[in-house]
């Protein structure tokens, strides 16, 4: 009978050892995932400010922002009418085009089709425009409309509204 | 340690030295001297010493690249440019690099084809062939980082749609690819580590295959006729025999390379690849490498972006299972009259979903994707299991041996019944 007393101190030993070394090795692992993820100076990257004043209406500019296109576009009457025609309710993604807006003439997006990151075509006159007539994405054929919206291909989101705020009637601060 | 080791004993001292302290030579003459390979083994057999040399190919053509390359994004392109302009043979190293990788995919598939037709993967061998779809996973990797290294247009927007798959996960996508670019989207960060990942991952490569050999060599080589070696006249040494016959395969290997490498250098390349990357234009078409555009085509064929990521991944992994899905017992489908067609169907839709995975995917093309990802799926879920419940397979040779008596016999003995073929002379010989 004093064998097994004996055997429990040992099975605790054995346990907490390897508990401890298990716990020990993901402790030394996980600087070495972490230092993977994007750094100090990438997060750091900070804000652009855009002169809008040159903007036509109907015309788009793409600018560079954290390294990502920002499409920034002087909508007309038609485009501005034909976004909020449309019911919310009826989209893959559903948002009112009030919602995606600040100045409904001025449309703000990150340029990246939010199916697998290509830049949709759409910010020259040349380009196609897709069925909607706003933004068609070449890679896989994801359709957006006048507010950037998805309506048609593979795509599952919106394109993304970007932080952004006026500072004056023509500067736009993006982030 | 065990006094009664047998230790092998050589003519030669030096090696009788090394065989007692590492009994390394007697293990390289039994696994590549004394092996024995199935005498009826046809050239598709060649294919894995071929991969293998091109393995090594890669890597010696790679490790000599690097010496020359700038993993950064301001200077990638220009350095690969110097490569190819003023660095001594810099050209000759990277077209042997950028068409090797071409190559080795041709020549795995076809070391995948002989295994699917001659039913390789069957019991004894499954182990075998989940090494082998982890060697083809860590091909399909390491060519996917290689190729965003020249920093080229495909090279970026390729690195961008494959990180995208990713953020297809539900809700730690997104987070998954930023930790994987290491910003949020193909940067600095992103060239850097694929560069230290796509120098690495051969040399693990390198190490599977290690075990995708030993693995073979324990229950030895399939065969066309896909039945056990029995006696020692069913099969012939690898040296000198397979060696030599291997030897025959890789100068046939090295004059197709070599014309491709110094007369069509840039047949498999994309034009677009020789623009510098641009994060704000993306190129009309993305086209992957055609040796992954089976899987791009059942990628962009199904219209929701989870479903398609889940199908790519579907169609590599289901291939792990491939043995258990195969209730046939008879390995070689040269044996199975009718899964063969069903086998031979399977080759040829592979090859169709890689024709449309290079075309846009729009109207006929897409509806070619469509089919050819049923038929795919089918072919593993439906097909395989139910084909072999039903069929009724031929009737298979007795042994290796006795193949040769049938088909050989009747023309050396000149068609006589009871002139034994010198296969069967060598039995009464014994």
């Amino acid at each position: 009978m004093a064998k097994k007393p004996k055997n429990k101190r040992r099975d605790f030993l054995q346990l907490s050892t390897v508990t401890l070394g298990a716990v020990g090795t993901a402790a030394f692992i996980w600087p070495f995932l972490k230092s993977m993820s994007p750094a100090e100076d990438t997060l750091a990257a900070g804000s652009t400010e855009v002169d809008i004043s040159a903007i036509e209406e109907g015309q788009s500019i793409t600018i560079k922002w954290r390294g990502k296109p920002v499409f920034i576009k002087k909508r007309t009457k038609d485009e501005i009418d034909a976004a909020k025609m449309v019911q919310a309710s009826d989209l893959r993604d559903p948002q009112d085009d009030a919602d995606r807006v600040q100045k409904e003439e001025w449309l703000v997006l990150v340029g990246v089709c939010t199916h697998l990151g290509c830049v949709p075509l759409g910010q020259k006159v040349s380009d196609m425009k897709g069925e909607y007539d706003g933004w068609y994405c070449p890679c896989h054929g994801s359709h957006y409309d006048t507010s950037g919206r998805i309506r048609k291909g593979p795509a599952p989101k919106n394109l993304d509204v970007p932080p952004y705020t006026f500072l004056n009637d023509n500067t736009i601060k993006i982030g | 340690m065990d006094k009664n080791r047998k230790v092998h004993q050589f003519k030669n001292p030096v090696l009788n030295w090394i065989e007692f302290r590492l009994p390394i030579i007697s293990y390289f003459k039994k696994e590549y001297g004394d092996y024995p390979m199935p005498k009826n083994c046809n050239y598709f057999w060649s294919f894995g010493a071929l991969a293998t040399i091109t393995l090594v190919t890669m890597i010696v053509s790679g490790i000599f690249l690097a010496m020359n390359y700038t993993p950064h994004t301001d200077m990638a392109f220009d350095s690969v440019e110097r490569i190819m302009r003023d660095v001594n043979y810099g050209w000759l190293m990277r077209y042997i690099h950028s068409n090797g990788a071409a190559f080795f995919f041709i020549i795995v598939y076809i070391h995948i084809v002989r295994a699917m037709y001659f039913g390789s993967y069957k019991y004894p061998r499954e182990l075998n062939w989940i090494l082998g779809v982890f060697i083809f996973l860590l091909m399909m990797a390491t060519s996917f980082l290689g190729y965003t290294l020249p920093w080229g247009q495909m090279s970026y927007w390729g690195a961008t749609v494959i990180t995208n798959l990713f953020s297809a996960i539900p809700f730690i996508g997104e987070g998954l690819k930023t930790w994987l670019l290491g910003d949020y989207n193909v940067g600095n960060a992103t060239l850097n580590r694929f560069f230290a990942l796509h120098y690495v991952l051969p040399f693990v490569i390198f190490g599977v295959v290690g075990l995708h050999v030993a693995a073979v060599h324990v229950h030895g080589s399939n065969n066309p006729d896909g039945i056990d070696i029995k006696t020692n006249n069913d099969s012939v040494n690898f040296f000198p025999y397979m060696l030599i016959k291997d030897t025959v395969a890789m100068c046939a290997f090295g004059v197709a390379i070599s014309a491709v490498i110094f007369f069509g250098p840039n047949l498999m390349a994309e034009v677009d690849n020789y623009i510098p990357a641009d994060p704000l234009v993306t190129p009309a078409h993305i086209v992957p490498n055609w040796y992954l555009a089976p899987f791009y085509a059942i990628l962009r064929a199904v219209p929701d972006k989870l479903g398609g990521v889940l199908l790519m991944f579907g169609a590599i992994v289901i291939l792990f299972v491939l043995p258990w899905l195969d209730r046939s017992k008879v390995r070689s489908c040269n044996y199975r009259p009718i899964y063969k067609w069903f086998m031979m169907g399977f080759f040829v839709n592979f090859f169709a979903l890689g024709y449309v995975g290079m075309l846009p995917a729009e109207g006929l093309y897409l509806l070619i994707a469509r089919v050819g990802l049923l038929y795919y799926f089918g072919f593993f879920f439906i097909i395989t299991p139910f084909v072999g419940w039903i069929e009724k397979p031929s009737k298979l040779p007795l042994s290796i041996s006795d193949v040769y008596a049938k088909n050989i016999a009747p023309n050396i003995g000149g068609g006589e019944k009871g002139i034994p073929s010198p296969a069967m002379q060598k039995d009464t010989n014994l």
